[in-house]
């Protein structure tokens, strides 16, 4: 990930940046007007100086300024009798109050501008990542920590956006009156003004280096940060398993080795800062004594009006801020850089499952399911080899064969979470691939072993595949779902909160709620992966006689360990390894006398033989 | 104005689906900028680097002192050593040697200060965040029922960085209080007319900042609340990725997205005007000010009451002038902002360790395993008793099974041998001695514990089998991995036993993450074993291999299982039926069947497991042996 170029981050968020042409228009002409007002402060103090000490010198600054004419029209008002140099200094600080004031209102604008095209940016790169993380596929999200995720998009985001606030105008505005200075000041009196600028290039030797220092520091901080939170998440999530085995010591060394990796990265950026900013200063600070002692001996020797040292010395003062934004600015570039590119390395991801170019909505006829001699695995090896089977219309198929036989996975590939690798399944003989995710998905219901309850009202969470649904079809949903009586129990009713916040519902609750979140948007085809493993049977069978009527067209696809949840089926199929070993009715494979036998006799066995067992249990 | 903007897009917003999430306004509200209390305790933590503490307030106090003293050694250049003629060069030199002085203290002061400050407020930061952890590890388990772990999360992350924000900001703005005294000194000191009429711009600041901060104040809160409903927005999403995908509901997301966003954007905009709007008042201040040193200074100059360096003087302090006004109007936010994370932090801190060991705590090397519950009552809210008088004993090497419907208190019972919550009434022993009597680390070392769903941490496999036993072998953990027939899954995955686990074992199905939980609970080789058995039915072949694993596991040790396995229950030595927190009866298989209640009814049902049973079954059944038995 690091090696996302810093240049190449740079360019694409000042390219995402170049969209906002108005604003940005508008923040340069502040810059322009706010470096000039900016300039222009020194130029009227080091007059006025010249002014209070001696009337000449003012006024060869003024006529030689660029005030002159204003000084002629002001000294038209006052008339030709009043003394010239209170004049001057009257007009002076007219100048100085208007240059003040116009330096606040264009700084004011600049820095709007930049904040608000840092909060547009901030704002599209959430919306982008949000939907990228949406469009991830399943593999892409299976392998990676929910809260790096989340962490780069809140503190990657910000860090973004701070780089755009506090640093990317403000370097336009920092080289344009850094520059415009220079040439005043150099123009004004060449070694004088090179000695006030001698800081300038250790400035940008310092930023430079300590730029590239503080990246990769922020990238090693932000990964260490992720990880801080991870230990502390999953502490606090099996808080249980702390408890029972009294681990709490081994917790506290997990937090603090990681919580001390942190210590010790964040240690290094204070250190970088801390010298960063105290070198910068100390380098300004050294220009300002060379000028103060080369220019102090030319106004002693008389080639110098003590106004024009002035100037400088105001000059000098003028860049102290800025020049101290340095250092803050370098980090903004730092962490800019490595949020940016830890954000981008994100959006850059090709979702392994998305549209193709030109893909139609999918098209039910029957809704027919079809897969044809699909496989599928990584790197060769395969974990479905061969499956092909017909899902029809009204037809329930079985799926039931040992852990890691690949079952799961044959349900994943319905809604196309994954691909095959080889072969294809279409739905009434449209490829999975050749249709519109979006239309695949709202015709394919498919009900997981695990629910996640989202933090809003029961209400909310049953309809949350269609928020539009009217309230009776998410009452009859769950009514549908066994779930029905329980939620009007409920405190709230259809109003009680779930999710974190709110009553926590035990398992069979659980993959009921989500039974009914499918069932609501009456899918064209069903698969229950393995969801009613914390159901008991009887509510089961309650379930699937409610769902009689909805899945009387429609084709259904159960997997489930427990035979009692698909012995119905009118075709079930027996996988291992992989391969479909068995297939057929319940009857034929109970007569065949295979693995699906086998199993049968297995899950029977303990209430068949139970007082055999017992006596022998309880003789012992 | 939330109502209203909610109420203009109405339209877009589908009928049933929430918008707000993350913390509440309240919960962010700001409360006042000083609490001498939370202050005192802050302190406390802080106190602990004292001696840097106090080089870095020196530091400040040097640093400030040199800023105020450069434009003073700028002031004595010109009217000493330019004003005054043949000797102003050697006069001159001193100066700048002077001044050369300044910035030497300056420089070291300003890298001590950063450096310090920097170093010691992340040291805090972690310091608080420890100690918030560490309190929250021995907190009891009723406090951690009933709290939010998002909640806690973004107290230990969030809150913490506030205080350290805090304490940064609390040294700069000593030294920002003193520059300001400072300057204000220097300029008064160096001709007090013209000092004071320059003061007199600062009221006018004031009142502005006065007028200002209310609705600034208003404007800030608004951006973090929204921008904190977008993140909770996000991570929701995040966790709840697949069930998303799974009812394609990405488009209604996303719009419900960018509602938030949106609005989280046009607060951020608001608040930035009203923090920029500060600048052209500053400046338009800072402007009046030179315009009346200009003038009244330049007049001065003219009749020769003052020189013309401390009109320099006053022009260079006048552009420092305003800073530390500002830096101090916006330490006052991230004050107030100190104050609430403060609360909400000391507010965890100071929950009280309900569960503590006593100071001379038994910490026995060798217990017999026996358990025993003698008149015990416990709930988890006042009048509200979950367990009334239980009494029962279980001997070494005895394995009970706990059965009983739905809330009759199966979990809290095996809970109590832990002494996960302390009983109300009677006492609960643990080889001889009152949990209350023993230190929980021997507790811990002597019962394991198996919960229903097992819970993996990030890491290998290895890493999750030893867990906290840091010193058992590798071998001991292949020998468990063993014993619990886990190996052979395990070394079929691509690294064995390195293979990294995804979040909270993700690529392992439910049974192998079961079969792992067993290994831990061999590997911390404990005494006492509790075990909660798994409701969900895993498959028949798993399922087997479980049950092989629990003899293995209970070889040599005493069991308590809150059993759903009609195979667990029959093998137990002795089964204890609860009902209502009451035991209702209490002996082996044989024996309960004999006794046609409760236990014989439920069994005669013929379910595979007693949870799967339907209540209205049990109801039947528990009026049955009711009447029966009277």
């Amino acid at each position: 990930m690091e090696g996302t170029s810093s240049v190449g981050v740079f360019m694409r968020i000042t390219r995402m940046a170049l969209q906002y042409r108005q604003r940005l228009f508008f923040g340069l002409v502040s810059i322009f007007l706010a470096s000039g007002f900016q300039l222009a402060i020194p130029i009227l103090i080091g007059s006025a100086v010249d002014a209070a000490q001696s009337l000449e010198g003012a006024e060869t600054v003024i006529s030689n300024g660029s005030v002159s004419s204003a000084v002629d029209s002001i000294k038209g008002v006052f008339g030709e009798g009043s003394n010239p140099a209170k004049t001057a200094l009257i007009i002076i600080a007219v100048l100085l109050f208007v240059a003040s004031v116009g330096r606040g209102v264009s700084a004011m604008f600049q820095n709007y501008v930049g904040e608000s095209v840092g909060q547009s940016i901030g704002y599209e790169l959430r919306m982008l990542y949000y939907e990228k993380l949406q469009r991830l596929s399943f593999s892409y999200h299976a392998g990676v920590h929910t809260g790096d995720l989340i962490t780069r998009g809140i503190l990657d985001v910000e860090g973004v956006r701070m780089f755009v606030q506090t640093a990317l105008l403000r370097t336009v505005f920092l080289v344009v009156l850094i520059g415009t200075g220079m040439y005043l000041m150099l123009s004004e009196d060449l070694t004088l003004g090179l000695i006030s600028l001698s800081f300038v290039p250790f400035v940008a030797w310092r930023a430079t280096a300590a730029r590239l220092k503080l990246r990769s520091n922020w990238y090693a901080l932000q990964e260490r940060l992720s990880a801080l939170t991870k230990v502390m998440d999953e502490n606090l999530g099996g808080i249980t398993v702390v408890r029972a085995f009294q681990s709490q010591e081994h917790e506290m060394k997990k937090f603090d080795i990681t919580s001390n990796e942190t210590l010790a990265l964040a240690n290094v950026q204070v250190g970088i800062r801390a010298s960063n900013i105290s070198m910068m200063g100390l380098a300004f600070m050294l220009a300002m004594a060379a000028v103060l002692w080369v220019g102090g001996l030319q106004v002693i020797e008389g080639t110098m009006r003590p106004g024009e040292l002035v100037q400088f010395l105001a000059f000098m003062s003028i860049l102290l801020q800025p020049v101290r934004q340095i250092g803050m600015m370098v980090n903004g570039y730092a962490r800019g850089s490595a949020s940016g590119g830890r954000l981008f390395a994100v959006l850059d991801i090709d979702p392994e499952i998305k549209d193709k170019p030109g893909a139609k909505d999918l098209n039910i006829t029957s809704g027919t399911l079809e897969f044809h001699n699909v496989s599928f695995g990584y790197e060769g090896e395969h974990t479905l080899n061969g499956i092909s089977f017909k899902a029809e219309p009204g037809h329930t198929v079985g799926i039931v064969g040992p852990p890691g036989s690949g079952k799961s996975t044959i349900a994943h590939l319905v809604p196309r979470f994954y691909d095959p690798i080889e072969g294809h399944i279409t739905i009434d003989g449209q490829d999975l691939r050749d249709i519109t995710l979006d239309s695949l998905r709202k015709a394919v219901g498919i009900v997981e072993q695990d629910t996640f309850l989202f933090m809003a009202s029961v209400e909310h969470n049953v309809a949350y595949g269609d928020p539009w649904a009217p309230d009776d079809r998410v009452e009859l949903a769950s009514k549908y779902a066994q779930l029905g009586d329980y939620i009007e129990r409920l405190p709230g009713g259809y109003d009680t909160m779930v999710g974190e916040r709110g009553v926590s519902l035990s398992g069979g609750q659980r993959q009921r709620l989500s039974i009914a979140r499918s069932i609501l948007l009456k899918p064209q085809l069903i698969v229950f992966d393995d969801s009613t493993a914390a159901i008991d049977a009887a509510t089961e069978q309650r379930i699937r006689a409610a769902l009689t009527d909805l899945t009387k067209d429609r084709a259904t696809i159960i997997i489930s360990h427990r035979l009692s949840s698909l012995m119905h089926a009118d075709e079930i199929l027996f996988i291992e390894a992989g391969k479909i070993v068995e297939r057929g009715t319940h009857e034929e494979l109970l007569t065949q006398g295979g693995h699906y036998n086998d199993l049968y006799e297995l899950e029977i066995r303990p209430s068949e033989d139970s007082s055999r067992s017992s006596d022998d249990g309880g003789a012992s | 104005m939330a109502t209203r903007s909610t109420h203009e897009r109405s339209h877009e917003i589908p009928p049933k689906a929430s918008i707000k999430l993350g913390p509440t306004v309240d919960e962010e509200v700001f409360g006042d900028a000083y609490n001498g209390q939370m202050v005192r305790r802050f302190i406390k933590y802080v106190a602990v680097y004292k001696v840097l503490l106090w080089v870095a307030i020196a530091a400040v106090l040097v640093f400030t002192v040199s800023s105020i003293a450069i434009p003073l050694i700028i002031k004595s250049v010109f009217d000493d050593a330019i004003n005054t003629g043949s000797i102003s060069r050697s006069k001159l030199s001193t100066m700048v040697i002077i001044f050369l002085a300044a910035v030497g203290f300056n420089f070291v002061a300003n890298y001590l200060q950063e450096l310090i400050v920097g170093r010691v407020a992340e040291r805090i930061l972690i310091d608080m965040r420890r100690a918030m952890y560490e309190h929250i590890q021995r907190l009891s388990l009723s406090f951690m029922d009933k709290t939010e772990i998002g909640k806690l999360m973004s107290r230990l992350q969030g809150d913490v960085a506030a205080l350290q924000e805090f304490l940064q900001t609390a040294v700069f703005a000593i030294g920002d209080l003193v520059l300001l005294i400072g300057i204000i000194g220097a300029m008064v000191w160096l001709d007090w007319r013209l000092g004071l009429m320059t003061l007199t711009v600062l009221p006018t600041l004031f009142i502005v900042r006065i007028i200002w901060m209310p609705y600034a104040r208003r404007s800030f809160l608004r951006a973090r609340v929204t921008s904190s409903i977008v993140s909770g927005a996000l991570a929701e999403n995040i966790n709840g990725i697949r069930a998303v995908q799974g009812l394609s509901r990405e488009h209604v997301n996303y719009d419900l997205f960018d509602i938030r966003a949106t609005d989280n954007l046009k607060a951020a905009n608001r608040a930035s005007k009203f923090g920029v709007m500060m600048l052209p008042i500053v400046d338009t201040l800072t402007g009046a000010a030179m315009a009346i040193i200009v003038i009244a200074g330049g007049f001065f100059v003219l009749g020769g009451t003052i020189t013309v360096g401390v009109m320099v003087a006053f022009v260079l302090f006048v552009q420092r002038f305003f800073d530390p006004i500002r830096a101090l109007t916006m330490h006052y936010n991230v004050l107030q902002r100190a104050m609430a994370s403060g609360e909400r932090i000391f507010e965890v801190i100071d929950v009280p360790v309900e569960i503590a060991d006593k100071p001379n705590a038994l910490d026995p090397e060798e217990i017999d395993g026996s358990i025993k519950f003698e008149n015990v009552t416990f709930g988890y809210l006042p009048d509200q008793p979950i367990l009334k008088n239980i009494n029962f004993e279980v001997k070494p090497g005895e394995t009970v099974a706990l059965v009983g419907p739905t809330g009759s208190g199966k979990t809290s019972t095996t809970a109590l041998v832990h002494r996960f919550y302390d009983i109300w009434e009677g006492s609960v022993k643990v080889g001889g001695h009152d949990v209350r009597d023993m230190t929980q680390a021997s507790l811990g070392r002597h019962v394991s514990m198996v919960l229903q769903e097992p819970f993996l941490f990030s890491g290998t496999i290895f890493e999750n089998i030893i867990y906290a036993k840091d010193d058992a072998t590798r071998e001991d953990v292949i020998e468990a991995a063993q014993a619990v027939g886990a190996h052979e899954f395990i070394m079929k995955l691509p690294e064995g036993y390195e293979t990294l686990l995804q979040q909270r074992g993700g690529n392992l199905s439910l049974g192998q993450r079961q079969l792992i939980s067993f290994a831990r609970a061999i590997v911390a080789d404990a005494k006492i074993l509790v075990l909660d058995e798994a409701t969900a039915s895993i498959d028949s072949y798993t399922e087997m291999l479980i049950q092989q694993a629990l003899a293995r596991l209970m070889e040599g040790r005493t069991g308590m299982v809150i059993a759903h396995r009609l195979a667990t229950i029959r093998g137990a030595d002795r089964i204890i039926v609860l009902q209502d927190g009451e035991i209702v009866e209490m002996g082996n298989h044989n024996e309960l069947m004999a006794l046609g209640g409760l236990y014989a009814r439920l069994y005669s049902m013929n379910y595979a497991s007693f949870d799967d049973i339907p209540d209205e079954l049990i109801q039947q059944a528990m009026q049955d042996s009711q009447g029966s038995s009277t």
